[in-house]
């Protein structure tokens, strides 16, 4: 019984107790592998002394597909690989496409990418509060920090039509205006998420068991951070503060006052509490972004670009031309590469596109966080237990149709 | 109505009605213990329980256990077919066989019991400790690496608890000087004015801690439940169980729930005597605030990870235990001679 490369049988091996090693198979369908990981495991006792991820069961050849569709409509499919958090993929591909291009996007649109950079952040946090909660016993939280999470779906909803793969980010723009019923509930959302992270906090921050369960557990030194190219809450978790928004600021992110949560614990510890903060963090940006709104448009003004204003296409010729165009070929972007990567709630998004000048991507590459992140979860995983080993896997906070694409 | 009990003839058609009796009602409350938890973790979690199925959703098990009798009973292949079935059968058992001795006050000086022996709380024990061969029979019978796992596990973790649990309620017998269930319960004192019945928690406050959490082990329940935990080890030993077979582990999880809960208000809180409140309601009562307190904890708290249960058991509870014992040993001598 064995698949290639990956030998699923008994090794035969001594463990340190005296007994012959046990090789488990973990997923990929098991409750707590966040979706279809699969780890082969090979335990002495209930100790892990060796990991191997096998990866590929969600693979959807996002990539592949992008290479067929038009500049724009490459948009929708970016929000569904890493589907926790759609709007900074599509940040990461209009980003990249606009560089190509040399556009800039006008101040309300980028304070707008923003606001649904950082809900999405947070509602990535929330998710990963909850399922981590969920993988160590405490149930409740996941049904708490869905509470938010729905709220923040709501203000998709409200802002794009769409709950989750919103494709509310393009290259030129965004979608449409705020809004101002959005503008409301985004208000509102500010007013009340910092007491929401309180209720987390009170139920799980010095909750001995809680504690007794992530202090200690999965270290991973800066060196090895570094080493196995980890990003996001995983690297600042292991104390280096290296925020993309910061270090690279994108979208205006410079013109926000915020601090990188880091943490020196370097373990799943340090990394909840920096979740936490950035969730905090995410919150003062959010404040900061409404109450600066610039007024003006939403779009690049390039009819070459962007469709023309519905009333224009009763009057100009030019317009309805322009509106043939881009719904049937599209726009050409200039040949030439370019690699944009945005701060996701899991780390560097990174973006990569060829083009050869035509109306089609020649090649799109994504340098998703989870997969990269993923690459540390043996080295975190090693002599310990097997409850802790999910304490593990949820803390390096993989989506699976990130990692496999 | 006590006096039936003494005629030879009279005794055993009591006794028979009785078993038919508290089968149904044991079943009867273990169903609606299930729909108390999840409609008690679904209000903890902002969302309502099951309300579907008949008034408030109080039929949703018989739903639930109509449609699980009806699958099809599945035994995985290489697995040994006699063992798989017998360690649901045995769980269930045992579960029931508790309440055998378990009195139960019904109204004003009537009780009701089926078997009022003088060791009641020692065959608790017993029957209680064979939850350990159902569960490490399951799991080995499974053919399975997760339920071998929750099988091993369990085994620890349940004789570990045993112990604490078993000496966490010695205290109480040193101080009412009867094993006998319904003697605990009437225990009574004379404190000056005071004549009468009283909660033993009194006596021993740390018995009854350390009784609760045991309790909680025992029972495989949050945040002690690691030989099903579902994160980690899919089901444990319940991961290959399904249908009717999967019912009956389920059913004897929650017998021993009420079984512990029944023990706690019979060992330290006064049984069925609860100021005026008529019996069965008073006991009724203090098992339901029990039941309800395992909900709570289910819904707060993380789980504890295997070696810290071990720990907790063996270096906490357990000298705690011990403890308690030679103290209420020492202050019985010295106030009784």
């Amino acid at each position: 019984m064995s698949t290639e490369g990956v030998t699923i049988t008994k090794t035969g091996e001594q463990g340190a107790f005296g007994g012959e090693l046990l090789t488990v198979n973990f997923g990929p369908h098991h409750p707590s592998t966040h979706g279809v990981l699969r780890l082969i495991v090979d335990l002495d006792g209930e100790q892990v002394r060796r990991v191997k991820p096998v990866i590929g069961y969600l693979h959807t050849g996002i990539e592949k597909q992008m290479e067929a569709l038009r500049w724009q409509q490459g948009v929708v499919v970016t929000d569904r690989h890493d589907y926790l958090s759609p709007p900074i993929n599509n940040l990461a591909y209009a980003l990249a496409v606009e560089r190509l291009m040399g556009v800039d996007v006008p101040p309300r649109a980028q304070a707008l990418r923003v606001i649904m950079s950082e809900l999405t952040r947070l509602s990535s946090h929330l998710v990963w509060m909850g399922t981590s909660g969920l993988e160590l016993g405490a149930m409740s939280m996941l049904m708490y920090c869905f509470r938010e999470r729905d709220t923040i779906l709501d203000m998709n909803e409200e802002i794009s039509g769409f709950r989750m793969h919103t494709s509310y980010i393009r290259p030129g723009g965004v979608m449409a205006d705020a809004t101002p019923r959005f503008l409301e509930m985004l208000d509102a959302f500010i007013g009340a998420m910092p007491g929401h992270i309180d209720e987390y906090e009170n139920l799980l921050t010095m909750n001995p068991i809680w504690r007794s369960r992530t202090i200690g557990i999965g270290r991973l030194s800066p060196e090895d951070a570094k080493v196995l190219g980890a990003s996001g809450p995983m690297i600042r978790g292991s104390g280096i503060p290296w925020d993309l928004r910061k270090a690279m600021p994108y979208s205006g992110y410079e013109n926000y006052e915020f601090e990188v949560a880091t943490s020196d614990d370097c373990d799943c510890y340090g990394r909840y509490l920096v979740r936490i903060k950035e969730m905090r963090e995410a919150v003062k940006i959010l404040r900061q972004a409404l109450d600066r709104l610039p007024d003006g448009p939403v779009n690049v003004d390039d009819r070459k670009m962007l469709p023309p204003p519905r009333e224009e296409l009763e009057t100009s010729m030019e317009a309805v031309i322009h509106h043939f165009k881009l719904f049937t070929e599209g726009y050409s972007v200039p040949p030439g590469d370019v690699y944009v990567a945005v701060e996701s709630g899991r780390g560097e998004n990174g973006c990569y596109v060829v083009s050869d000048g035509t109306h089609k991507p020649r090649r799109v590459k994504f340098r998703s966080a989870s997969f990269v992140n993923l690459q540390a979860l043996e080295r975190m995983a090693l002599n310990h237990m097997v409850a802790d080993m999910v304490a593990i896997i949820g803390t390096a906070d993989a989506v699976l149709g990130d990692v496999d694409r | 109505m006590n006096h039936i009990y003494n005629d030879p003839i009279g005794h055993w058609v009591v006794v028979t009605v009785a078993i038919a009796l508290l089968l149904f009602v044991v079943l009867t409350a273990t169903a609606y213990t299930v729909w108390f938890e999840r409609v008690a973790l679904g209000r903890i979690q902002r969302r309502p329980g099951p309300n579907r199925v008949g008034p408030f959703g109080l039929m949703q098990l018989a739903a639930d256990g109509i449609k699980l009798a009806f699958k099809e009973s599945f035994v995985p292949a290489e697995t040994d077919k006699l063992l798989f079935v017998i360690a649901p059968a045995i769980a269930v058992a045992a579960a029931f066989l508790s309440w055998a001795v378990i009195p139960i006050g019904l109204w004003y000086n009537v009780q009701y019991w089926i078997a009022d022996v003088n060791i009641g709380i020692l065959l608790i024990f017993a029957f209680s400790s064979l939850n350990v061969y159902a569960i490490v029979i399951g799991g080995y019978a499974s053919n399975n690496k997760y339920s071998l796992l929750g099988g091993l596990r369990s085994a620890a973790q349940l004789i570990s608890y045993e112990m604490a649990l078993g000496l966490s309620l010695v205290p109480t017998f040193m101080i009412v000087g009867s094993l006998r269930l319904r003697d605990i319960v009437e225990y009574t004192v004379h404190w000056g004015w005071y004549n009468g019945p009283i909660p033993l928690i009194l006596l021993t406050p740390i018995g009854f801690v350390i009784y609760l959490m045991a309790a909680v082990a025992e029972t495989n329940r949050a945040p002690f439940d690691l030989p099903e935990a579902e994160q980690e080890l899919i089901g444990g030993f319940l991961t290959e169980y399904s249908g009717l077979k999967f019912v009956m582990y389920y059913l004897a999880e929650y017998v021993n729930m009420i079984t512990v809960s029944a023990l706690a208000a019979l060992l330290f809180f006064g049984g069925w005597y609860l100021w005026v409140i008529p019996p069965v309601l008073a006991f009724f009562i203090k098992i339901v605030l029990f039941l309800f307190l395992y909900i709570w904890l289910r819904g707060t708290f993380p789980r504890l990870r295997y070696d810290m249960l071990m720990r907790l058991g063996w270096k906490v509870l357990l000298p705690l235990a011990i403890a308690n014992v030679i103290v209420t040993g020492v202050i019985l001598v010295a106030t009784q001679g």
